[in-house]
């Protein structure tokens, strides 16, 4: 239409046809730009730009560099071999006496014992003593009033205070810190604990896709081969777990799994076990319950695929004298590999962020990253901490959607 | 499958084996909901079959304590609002994304879907540490904000799903025959679409009304909703109150999928889609 009324007015103005068009659209195109424009600065706003600013958090850092401003900029000059000279040890007792004053020196005590443990209390008692020194020499009254200002690893820590970015809390996730001369170690085995957790959150998501593909690929080819309104009946089953809220159903399988939950005595007056097993809050529990909360996002996926697949395939292909299950494997199995990639894909993604569920059902050793991003916020208040293993899970679960993007088409998502 | 004439024992074999694992499968899936819901009326609190008698004693408690009221109004308060806003700005941009020769269109969805993938403690703790910021910590205005950042994608997914079969010539013709813009949204595209925009809505009241994580980090007691209390209840003792109220849930559930699936059979009418 419009191609049309511009060719009839095209002439007398001497516009050329063809700007004309792009002018078209262009507004056309700035039409439907500005329809999507609220929703687009509300996500970028309200999502993006929080999300941008908590990664940020993970290598910002500038406690030390605001709060002991004297002692960070006097060990600029600092080598690292020796201790540092007496000019360090004033704006040392400075910073301390100022934050006494301000009442920072918990917070100051807070960061170096992150990366020096034991050395908070140290710190805050160093401060109130030095709230009272009035004239030097300051550097033997500071390792007289604490030791710890006579060791080397303290100072390196101040040092590395000067720069408002670290690593340190990337390093932690990944079980490495600083060493005693700035170099990067293993974390001590006490501390060593995130890989462990993020292998547990990838063992755990692994277990779910694949109990979610091999419980849902059968019931996504019944329900494909089913005629239209029987399928459809079968489909609420699925449907329905699906739609109701992922509180409710954690809360139905902790009713389920409890020690003389229905499970436990079904198994015992089917005499399969004479006494209750443990199903609750250990692994059995999380997975069991994570399955059956992503089992329609695989098996959706893939029933809608093998919806399209044309039965006349597998019986050209018996007809050719291939056996039943080598026709399936060989020719109805390829083709439902896009689906399969798809359900299984956006269940993995889903599966890494689970906080609820472990949490619920789940034991201590259940806890995936979500729950660690969650406790450091909460209870630790190391946001530091929070903010950096967010960012990892944060990396693993954008390259997957990508992946999910290239591979499926964000258009493929579908709910049910 | 139908056709046993020549099928080999074995075939067949595996034919009811595979029956007997979808019915399992099936049974795990809905088993759970079927289960809770009885208990709910159980006159004992304790969460075993057979039951010794039924009783409504936990929908009392349920409907008549101030603490499970409150939050059942908070939640409904909640969800109501964020609906509205999300089918509002889910609808204009579904209907952006979906003319033809939209930019980007693939980076844009994608993004604007994203709430939905990021895991949602970090939406939760990001969406704290912003609040904490700009003053919406503990508010209503903040937690309606931040779970219709979680609703959206719902309604954006479920009409760019119903404007993919749209027919732009209809528009067109509307445009062509003197129609204003207002008019033909109004008068053509409007009653297309609103059995999608429906459905979205639902999926976003649902989204609203279940969500409990993002509330944990941003919302106070004065804002605490259905899903809060019930989590706060499981982490600790599981009451057949919670199961009443799970109950409600599930009901809530029941209703919206209905009119969803009614809805869904009645714009594949209207756009002409047989199954």
């Amino acid at each position: 239409m419009a191609t049309m009324a511009v060719q009839m007015d095209g002439g007398p103005d001497k516009i050329p046809l063809r700007l004309k068009l792009q002018r078209v659209e262009r507004r056309r195109k700035l039409m439907s730009f500005t329809l999507v424009l609220p929703l687009l600065l509300f996500i970028l706003i309200a999502f993006v730009w929080p999300i941008g600013r908590m990664m940020f958090n993970a290598i910002h850092d500038d406690t030390l560099l605001t709060l002991m401003p004297r002692t960070t900029s006097a060990l600029s000059a600092w080598d690292g071999k020796d201790l540092p000279d007496e000019s360090a040890y004033a704006a040392l007792v400075e910073d301390l006496k100022q934050a006494w004053a301000r009442k920072t020196t918990g917070v100051i005590a807070k960061r170096i014992n992150y990366e020096l443990p034991g050395a908070g209390s140290q710190v805050t008692s160093s401060a109130r003593k030095a709230s009272t020194l009035s004239a030097g020499p300051y550097r033997s009254t500071l390792i007289a009033i604490n030791p710890i200002w006579g060791q080397h690893d303290v100072w390196i820590v101040l040092k590395r205070g000067h720069s408002a970015y670290t690593a340190y809390y990337l390093l932690r996730s990944f079980d490495y810190q600083f060493g005693s001369k700035g170099q990067i170690v293993a974390s001590p085995p006490e501390n060593a604990i995130f890989r462990d957790v993020f292998l547990r959150t990838f063992g755990i998501s692994i277990a779910v896709t694949a109990a979610t593909l091999l419980l849902g690929f059968p019931v996504a080819y019944l329900l494909a081969t089913l005629p239209t309104r029987t399928s459809n009946l079968l489909m609420i089953m699925i449907v329905l777990p699906f739609w109701t809220s992922v509180l409710v159903r954690t809360a139905a399988w902790g009713v389920l799994l409890q020690e003389h939950g229905i499970v436990n005595e079904l198994l015992i007056t089917l005499h399969i076990i004479s006494r209750p097993a443990e199903l609750i809050f250990n692994r059995v529990g999380t997975v069991v319950a994570m399955t059956h909360i992503q089992l329609p996002f695989t098996l959706l996926p893939i029933y809608s695929v093998m919806k399209t697949i044309s039965p006349s395939y597998l019986q050209a292909a018996r007809s050719l004298g291939a056996g039943p299950f080598y026709a399936f494997w060989k020719i109805y199995f390829p083709q439902t590999l896009p689906g399969i990639a798809a359900g299984c894909l956006l269940t993995f993604i889903l599966c890494l962020g689970y906080y609820i569920t472990p949490a619920l059902v789940g034991g201590a050793a259940d806890q995936m990253v979500s729950y660690f991003v969650a406790h450091y916020t909460n209870e630790d208040l190391n946001w530091g901490m929070a903010s950096a293993l967010a960012a990892i899970l944060l990396g693993a679960t954008l390259l997957l959607y990508y992946a999910y993007n290239k591979l499926v088409g964000v258009d493929r998502l579908k709910m049910g | 499958m139908a056709a046993f004439a020549y099928a080999s024992p074995l075939e067949k074999g595996w034919y009811y084996l595979h029956r007997l694992i979808c019915g399992a499968v099936l049974l795990y899936l809905v088993a759970p909901i079927l289960v809770i819901i009885p208990l709910s009326f159980n006159s004992v609190p304790f969460f075993t079959y057979p039951m010794p008698g039924l009783s409504l004693r936990w929908y009392e408690e349920f409907f008549l304590s101030a603490g499970w009221q409150g939050a059942l109004h908070n939640s409904l308060f909640i969800a109501v609002l964020v609906t509205l806003l999300s089918t509002a700005l889910g609808t204009l941009a579904a209907l952006g994304l979906s003319r033809p020769n939209f930019p980007w269109r693939a980076a844009v969805m994608s993004l604007l879907i994203s709430p939905m993938i990021v895991p949602v403690v970090i939406t939760a703790v990001a969406v704290y540490f912003f609040y904490a910021d700009i003053g919406l910590l503990n508010s209503y205005t903040g937690l309606i904000l931040a779970h219709t950042l979680g609703a959206t994608p719902f309604v954006v997914i479920a009409l760019t799903a119903t404007l993919m079969g749209f027919d732009h010539s209809l528009t067109r013709a509307a445009a062509g025959l003197g129609a204003p813009p207002i008019t033909v949204f109004f008068k053509i595209i409007l009653p297309l679409i609103l059995p999608g925009m429906v459905s979205g809505a639902l999926f976003a009241f649902l989204a609203s009304f279940d969500e409990v994580v993002v509330a944990l980090f941003v919302a106070s007691p004065e804002q605490r909703t259905l899903p809060m209390i019930m989590f706060s209840g499981l982490r600790e003792q599981y009451s057949p109150t919670i199961i009443a109220a799970a109950t409600v849930l599930i009901l809530f559930s029941i209703v919206m999928l209905t009119t969803v699936e009614l809805l869904r059979r009645r714009s594949e009418r209207l756009r002409g889609i047989r199954r």
